[in-house]
């Protein structure tokens, strides 16, 4: 071996050790994070992890005790929490779709050789950052003040979140379109409008309507959790369940019931659809 | 085929697609006709309360001022803001447009007309309308006004006066007289009034804390402001970065746990990992499960053994993100290519070996990138969970909006959140194109 194939061999060597020395310090450090914030997280928290760990079962086992003892009871209430769950799918299918919709413009308005305003894209790029940032609990909160209860607030809150959200990933999506039908319909004087239904939309629908419906899963959880803290459907059923303790764990375990099917039925259903969709055979 | 039929074949094709974007569209609007009805969106506007939303917007930039007078007793004087008991003026001191008399007060409003507060009489002279004599009586409030008909800034029964105008707003009752001036901005946001450096401009401030004389003999001036601000019994500053510090841990270790959890269990429910069919299916079926079982609910079965706080927050994302992250790894875990396992396995690598070298390089991307964008997403969801296991910023939030009356702390937290979950975001794209490159930036 040459004198210069030994050098680059060593030199290679270090650089590979330094490498390694580094994941392995970076491994140590996010280790050591965890372990600090485990116990910060542990000394803040009312309950302490070793405490609580042997009770983890014990609401559960409360929860399907009770359940099956009034186990006559259970298809009864299954069938009176069925409108609220709808109310929290639909609450969840309205944001979705809407935010949605408003989320192929925002993207549109903010794609490079596809604006309507071209200066304006910092600001709708930005417009969606922000969106995207509110969680929609903010909203939610705000509008129940406002609006009062009920399924409304819940769904503006989720459609806002959603817009950004949505935007983000469309925007991701038109980039990668291709140009030519956009310049082909230009050419024959098609309007902006024109353009991009006819030249972009068809391009890119599968992956919109792909990314629709995973955000349609997110949505169906953010819809229910959403219900627990005061704006209707499945959740705020759930809530009153839990809380008015003594003798409600049946219709609990009803509402935990219903609420994991839909979610996995909603979620098997979306997976399926995307993959015809999108065509890949995950 | 000819030309003709082939042409005949085309228009039916785009007729059907055309029919289908039409029918399509037809089934949008209709779902959105039905969700009118079933919301009830119709009467929302009767619901809708637009006096919640002035308040609102108008508190969240603005404050007011009380200026209390009781009407019992030896008709003490108070001055507080927001009329809160940590808002109050010390004994006999006012803010300098309340100007004392003797027994009288003189109260400047914000369009400088002046309400004359003497005894149990209110004097007011409003501008453009006339003066009002306001007498408080055990009987009952006796209102006199310039013109027959009370106008419609003022409202009076025979025990309460209400008078609102563009400077600020007047309330009479029999065992009050309360006087509210508004003012923009966040009040007390740095300092509260029995701190010594209340209502200094930055300027003074700076000065005091570098070269002034001590105010407190034992600490110096820039601790002793560091003191105001920290512990400002307002606005709470300690606890409200406490409370973001709870929420981005809560995200932190929820995050980075499950993907920890999830990595080795991903490798028992991928195929070309695990032949054993049993172990694969449950592996399986529990990501599911936990995936399934949804976040709301883990939170709240943990929320009963641990009690409210920031680890029940963190165990409820870990179980729910293990579920999806073990789903998402083994995913990826059948989708890498056997070539590189091969050719470490030729150099006659150990099982270990074979994954450390031929199958981590290959799903380091993928994983890092997921685990750093569930990062930025869970910090959403920590503030969620937060408000229902009752840590974080979250519960602050709840709670000022539940109370209904501190707008303006409602207003900083959204501000405080919104920083948080953008900061989050760039971290992690920070972090992402740091760790695997991104050939965007």
């Amino acid at each position: 071996m040459s004198p210069s194939a030994l050098d680059t061999r060593a030199s290679y060597l270090a650089q590979t050790h330094r490498k390694r020395l580094y994941s392995g310090i970076m491994l140590v450090l996010l280790v050591a994070m965890l372990c600090g914030g485990f116990i910060t997280a542990d000394e803040r928290n009312a309950g302490g992890f070793w405490d609580g760990l042997p009770h983890v079962l014990d609401f559960p086992a409360e929860v399907l005790g009770e359940a099956a003892q009034k186990i006559t009871l259970l298809p009864a209430h299954l069938v009176a929490f069925f409108p609220s769950l709808v109310e929290t799918i639909n609450i969840a299918a309205a944001a979705t779709l809407a935010g949605a919709i408003a989320a192929v413009f925002l993207a549109l308005l903010s794609t490079r050789g596809l604006a309507r305003w071209p200066r304006m894209i910092p600001v709708f790029r930005r417009m969606s950052d922000i969106m995207r940032a509110i969680p929609e609990i903010v909203i939610a909160l705000v509008l129940i003040f406002i609006l009062g209860g009920g399924p409304v607030p819940a769904m503006i809150a989720i459609a806002f979140h959603t817009v950004g959200a949505l935007g983000k990933l469309f925007s991701e999506v038109t980039e990668n379109a291709d140009l030519k039908p956009v310049e082909g319909l230009g050419s024959v004087g098609a309007s902006w409008m024109q353009r991009m239904w006819l030249g972009v939309i068809p391009q890119v629908s599968p992956n919109f309507i792909s990314y629709a419906l995973l955000r349609f899963e997110i949505n169906i959880r953010a819809s229910a959790i959403l219900g627990f803290v005061g704006a209707g459907g499945i959740g705020y059923d759930l809530r009153n369940a839990i809380s008015w303790g003594q003798g409600k764990y049946d219709e609990a375990a009803a509402i935990f019931i219903l609420l994991f099917l839909a979610i996995v039925a909603v979620d098997q259903l979306s997976s399926l659809l995307r993959n015809k969709l999108v065509g890949d055979t995950k | 085929m000819t030309t003709a039929t082939l042409k005949a074949g085309a228009v039916r094709q785009v007729n059907g697609k055309k029919t289908l974007s039409f029918a399509l569209l037809g089934a949008v609007l209709a779902y959105f006709v039905y969700i009118f009805f079933t919301f009830d969106i119709a009467s929302l506007g009767q619901r809708a309360s637009l006096e919640n939303a002035r308040t609102l917007v108008a508190d969240s930039y603005s404050y007011k001022t009380h200026i209390t007078k009781s009407n019992r007793g030896a008709g003490t004087l108070t001055a507080s803001i927001e009329g809160e008991k940590k808002g109050r003026y010390p004994e006999g001191s006012y803010p300098d447009w309340v100007e004392i008399d003797g027994t009288d007060a003189f109260v400047t409003l914000a369009d400088n007309s002046v309400v004359e507060l003497a005894g149990k009489v209110v004097y007011y002279d409003v501008p453009d309308y006339g003066a009002i004599k306001v007498t408080t009586r055990n009987s009952g409030i006796d209102l006199e006004l310039p013109t027959a008909e009370a106008p419609e800034f003022i409202s009076a029964s025979r025990n309460r006066v209400a008078i609102t105008v563009p400077g600020g707003r007047i309330n009479v009752t029999k065992a009050k007289t309360e006087i509210f001036r508004y003012f923009t901005g966040w009040e007390m946001f740095f300092f509260t009034l029995d701190s010594p450096f209340y209502g200094k401009s930055p300027a003074q401030l700076a000065y005091l804390a570098s070269s002034a004389p001590r105010i407190d003999p034992n600490t110096s001036n820039l601790a002793l402001m560091w003191d105001g601000f920290w512990n400002n019994a307002m606005w709470r500053h300690s606890d409200v970065a406490w409370a973001i510090v709870e929420t981005i841990l809560m995200a932190f270790l929820g995050t980075i746990g499950a993907a920890l959890i999830a990595l080795p269990l991903a490798f028992l429910s991928a195929q070309n990992f695990t032949r054993n069919m049993v172990a694969r299916f449950s592996m399986r079926r529990i990501f599911d499960f936990l995936r399934g079982v949804d976040g709301l609910i883990w939170t709240i079965i943990l929320s009963r053994a641990f009690g409210p706080g920031p680890l029940t927050g963190a165990l409820a994302i870990l179980l729910t993100d293990t579920g999806t992250f073990g789903k998402m790894f083994s995913e990826t875990l059948e989708n890498v290519d056997d070539k590189q396992i091969e050719g470490i396995r030729s150099t006659g690598a150990k099982p270990i070996q074979r994954y450390r070298f031929g199958v981590i390089p290959q799903i380091t991307p993928v994983f890092i990138s997921q685990v750093l964008y569930n990062l930025e997403s869970n910090t959403r969801s920590a503030t969620i969970i937060g408000a229902i296991v009752g840590g974080g910023i979250g519960l602050l939030l709840t709670q000022a909006i539940i109370t209904g009356k501190d707008w303006e702390e409602v207003s900083y937290y959204i501000v405080l959140i919104v920083l948080m979950v953008m900061m989050m975001d760039s971290l992690s794209g920070w972090l992402r194109s740091k760790l695997i490159g991104n050939k965007d930036s």
